[in-house]
C-alpha cells in the first residue's frame, strides 16, 4: 500500500478505520493525495467517503490508523489545523435570510478575518462566484449554481490549503456545474489541494485520480483512464435493433435463463447495452439469438466503457 | 384523438403572478410524447420542467394554451388522469414510520385497488424494485436509493399507462440510479409504459429515446438524444493545455473556432477542420510556450451539446434585448 510522507503530501491517510459498534464505516483506507491534485471519490451512498472526511476534518476520531491534513494529525491537533483547511458540505451551510455578501462576511469573520483583509476577501468571493450585482439578494432567492459557488467562496474565504468537498454539486444543473469545476481547477493551479465527493461519472472524470469505495473500503484507485483499462470485468456492446424494446426483453430473458452470459443488460434510448465477458466471441450469438426471434438488428458494435460502467463492475466484485 | 399520442401540450404557458411582476415558468410548450416512449425533459435550473410537469398532471391550471394525458384534459378530467397516470414528485415523501409493505397497501387504497387485486400487485412490485427483504422496513430507516425504488413502486400499484417523474433520481448514488433506470427499461420494454422523466443528468437523457431542452420556459430543442448531439457547431477536439487560461483566451480568438468549452484541465473546441485548426491551433499555442498534449477529436456528448444549445440561446437572448434596447 501506498504510504505517503506527511511532510511532503497534503492528505496523507495510513490504515484509517472506523467504526461504530460492529459496523465498520471505513475500513483499513490509506491513500495520500499531492500538492495541486484535485482527487475524486466515487461510492455508493454509505461506502464511507463523508465518514472519512468526517475524520479528516477532527470531527471524529478514528478507531485505528492514522490521518495527515498538512501535516497535523486532525485527531489532536484540528484546532492548529482549522485555518488551513475549507470545508463544503451536501447541505450548502447557507443563511437563507441573509444576503449573499452577509454570508461571505459572516463565514470570513468566524474564521477570523476583520478589517481590510476582510473586505477584499469579500470583494474576491464576490467576483469569483460571478456574484456582483446580486450581493444583495437573499440567499432564499439565488438558484441552485449561485447557491453552490457562494458555498464554496464562503468555504474559501480564509484561503485553505486544502478543501474538502462533500458531493458540491448535487441538484445543479451541468452549465453551472461546468462553471464550478472552473473554480476547482482556478483553486488547483495556485497549489490548493481539493479532495471531492462525488455521485457524478462526468465529474469523476474531471478528477485527476478517483477512488472508488465500497463498504468502507478503498477498492481502486488510479486516474480514470488507467480506471477504465484495469478495473472493467467484460466487454460492453452496443446493440441496435429496429425494435429496441423488443430486443430489451429477449435480452433480459435469455440473461434470466442462463441462455447467454450477461452481466448487464440495459436500455439507452434506441440502443441496448449488454456487457459480456468477450465482445467479440459474443457478438454473433446476441446477434443470432435476436434475428431467430424476429427483431432485425443494425448492427452490435463493442464500445469503450463510460466510468460508470467502470464503477459498476468494480463495486460487484467487490 | 390519436391514441398513439400519450401526452400533448400546445402552446402550453403557465403564469405566476409573484410581488415582483409576473413571471412566465412555461411559455408557449408544444410537445408530443407517443405511447411507449421515455421523453426526458432537460433544462438547467429554473427552466420550467417541474412547472410543465405539473400542469400536464393538472396540478397547476395552466394560464394558456392546451395539455392533455390519453386524450383526457388536464384540468377539466384531473380524475380520470389521477387514475390512469403514476406520478413521483420532486420533493416526494412517503409516510416514514409506515413499512414498505403498508406503503404499498397505502397507496393502493388510494388509487381504490381492490384488495385481492392489491395483493397480487404488491408482490409483484416487491418483486421487481427488488425490495422483497425489506417488506417490513418502516420507510424512513430506507437508504436513499431504496426510498426511491419504493417510490416508483408506490406510483405502480394502480397499473398506470403513463409514468411522470420529476427527477426522480436526485440525490442517489450511481449504483442505485442505474439500478432505477434499469427498472425504468424494464417497465419499458415488458409492460409498454410511457415515460416522461425530468432529469439534470445528461447521461439519463441519452437513455430516453426523445428528449426536449427547456430554458427560460421554451423548448428549443426536441428530438432523439442522437440527433440533439449533433446540435453543435463543427467537430469536437480536446486537449490540455499546459496554460490552461491563456490557451483558453487565445484560442478562442483564432479563426475557425467555432466554440470553446472547459472540462476540467482539458479544453473542449469546437472547430469548422478538424486536421486544419488542429495544426494551426498547435502552432499558435507554441509561438507562445504553451504545449498541448493528448489532443484527439471526440465525438459530442450530450452534455456538450446541452452546453452549446444554452449558450448559443444566451447569446440570442442577449442580442435580442440589444435590438430592443436600440
Amino acid at each position: 500500500m501506498t504510504v505517503g510522507d506527511p511532510s511532503k503530501h497534503p492528505i496523507v491517510v495510513q490504515d484509517l478505520t472506523k467504526k461504530f459498534g460492529d459496523f465498520t464505516a471505513v475500513d483499513h483506507i490509506s491513500f495520500y493525495v499531492q500538492r495541486g491534485e484535485v482527487y475524486g471519490w466515487l461510492g455508493p451512498n454509505g461506502a464511507g467517503k463523508t465518514t472519512t472526511i468526517r475524520m479528516l476534518l477532527g470531527l471524529l476520531k478514528p478507531t485505528s490508523g492514522r490521518a495527515f491534513v498538512l501535516g497535523y494529525d486532525p485527531a489532536t491537533q484540528a484546532k492548529e489545523m482549522q485555518a488551513h483547511v475549507g470545508y463544503m458540505s451536501q447541505q450548502f451551510t447557507l443563511y437563507h435570510d441573509l444576503t449573499a455578501r452577509e454570508n461571505i462576511r459572516f463565514y470570513g469573520q468566524a474564521y477570523g478575518l476583520s478589517g481590510r483583509r476582510l473586505r477584499q476577501r469579500e470583494a474576491e468571493i464576490l467576483e469569483m462566484a460571478g456574484l456582483v450585482g446580486r450581493e444583495r439578494v437573499l440567499t432564499a432567492n439565488l438558484s441552485g449554481g449561485w447557491k453552490q459557488r457562494l458555498a464554496l467562496g464562503c468555504a474559501i474565504i480564509h484561503e485553505p490549503s486544502v478543501v474538502f468537498l462533500d458531493e458540491p454539486t448535487a441538484g445543479v444543473d451541468p452549465i453551472s456545474r461546468r462553471e464550478f469545476w472552473d473554480l476547482i481547477y482556478g483553486m488547483a493551479k495556485r497549489g490548493v489541494t481539493v479532495l471531492v465527493t462525488t455521485h457524478y461519472m462526468d465529474e469523476a472524470e474531471l478528477c485527476q485520480r478517483v477512488g472508488f469505495l465500497s463498504r468502507g473500503r478503498l477498492i481502486a484507485l488510479d486516474s480514470p483512464d488507467q480506471l477504465k483499462r484495469t478495473y472493467m470485468r467484460g466487454q460492453v456492446l452496443e446493440i441496435t435493433a429496429d425494435d429496441p424494446d423488443a430486443a430489451m426483453k429477449l435480452l433480459l430473458q435469455a440473461q434470466r435463463e442462463g441462455r447467454l452470459p450477461l452481466k448487464e443488460v440495459a436500455l439507452y434510448g434506441a440502443q441496448v447495452h449488454a456487457v459480456v465477458p468477450d465482445a467479440a466471441l459474443y457478438k454473433a450469438d446476441i446477434a443470432a439469438l435476436l434475428q431467430q426471434a424476429g427483431v432485425e438488428v443494425v448492427s452490435v458494435e463493442w464500445i469503450a466503457p463510460t466510468l460508470e460502467d467502470v464503477f459498476i463492475s468494480a463495486v460487484k466484485e467487490s | 384523438m390519436d391514441t398513439e399520442i400519450t401526452i400533448r401540450t400546445t402552446n402550453l404557458v403557465k403564469r405566476f403572478h409573484t410581488r415582483q411582476g409576473d413571471v412566465t415558468a412555461v411559455d408557449g410548450v408544444t410537445l408530443q410524447v407517443r405511447r411507449g416512449e421515455t421523453y426526458g425533459l432537460i433544462g438547467p435550473d429554473g427552466a420550467g420542467k417541474t412547472t410543465t410537469t405539473r400542469v400536464i398532471l393538472g396540478l397547476l391550471r395552466r394560464t394558456a394554451g392546451e395539455s392533455q394525458i390519453l386524450g383526457f384534459d388536464s384540468m377539466r378530467d384531473a380524475y380520470e388522469i389521477r387514475h390512469r397516470v403514476g406520478y413521483i414528485a420532486q420533493q416526494f415523501a412517503l409516510p416514514p414510520d409506515l413499512t414498505v409493505r403498508e406503503n404499498l397497501e397505502f397507496f393502493g387504497r388510494l388509487h381504490g385497488v381492490d384488495t385481492a387485486t392489491q395483493g397480487q400487485r404488491i408482490a409483484e412490485l416487491l418483486e421487481f424494485a427488488g425490495l422483497n427483504e425489506f417488506e417490513r422496513r418502516q420507510a424512513g430507516r430506507l437508504s436513499g436509493g431504496m426510498k426511491k425504488k419504493l417510490a416508483l413502486a408506490c406510483s405502480l400499484v394502480h397499473e398506470p399507462e403513463v409514468l411522470l417523474l420529476d427527477e426522480p433520481t436526485l440525490g442517489v448514488d450511481p449504483v442505485s440510479r442505474r439500478e432505477f433506470w434499469n427498472l425504468l427499461g424494464y417497465l419499458r420494454a415488458e409492460k409498454g409504459v410511457t415515460i416522461f422523466v425530468c432529469t439534470p443528468y445528461m447521461d439519463e437523457a441519452e437513455r430516453c429515446t426523445w428528449v426536449g431542452l427547456m430554458y427560460e420556459g421554451k423548448l428549443i430543442a426536441q428530438d432523439t438524444p442522437a440527433v440533439i448531439k449533433t446540435m453543435v457547431p463543427g467537430r469536437l477536439l480536446e486537449f490540455i493545455p499546459s496554460e490552461f487560461v491563456a490557451a483558453k483566451h487565445l484560442v478562442a480568438s483564432m479563426e475557425g473556432i467555432l466554440e470553446v468549452q472547459t472540462y476540467g484541465v482539458m479544453l473542449h473546441v469546437f472547430v469548422d477542420d478538424v486536421v486544419r485548426r488542429r495544426a494551426e491551433i498547435e502552432a499558435r499555442l507554441a509561438e507562445q510556450g504553451i504545449t498541448c498534449s493528448q489532443m484527439r477529436e471526440i465525438t459530442p456528448r450530450m452534455e456538450e451539446a446541452f452546453i452549446s444549445l444554452i449558450r448559443r440561446q444566451r447569446l440570442r437572448t442577449a442580442e435580442d434585448g440589444a435590438d430592443d434596447s436600440g
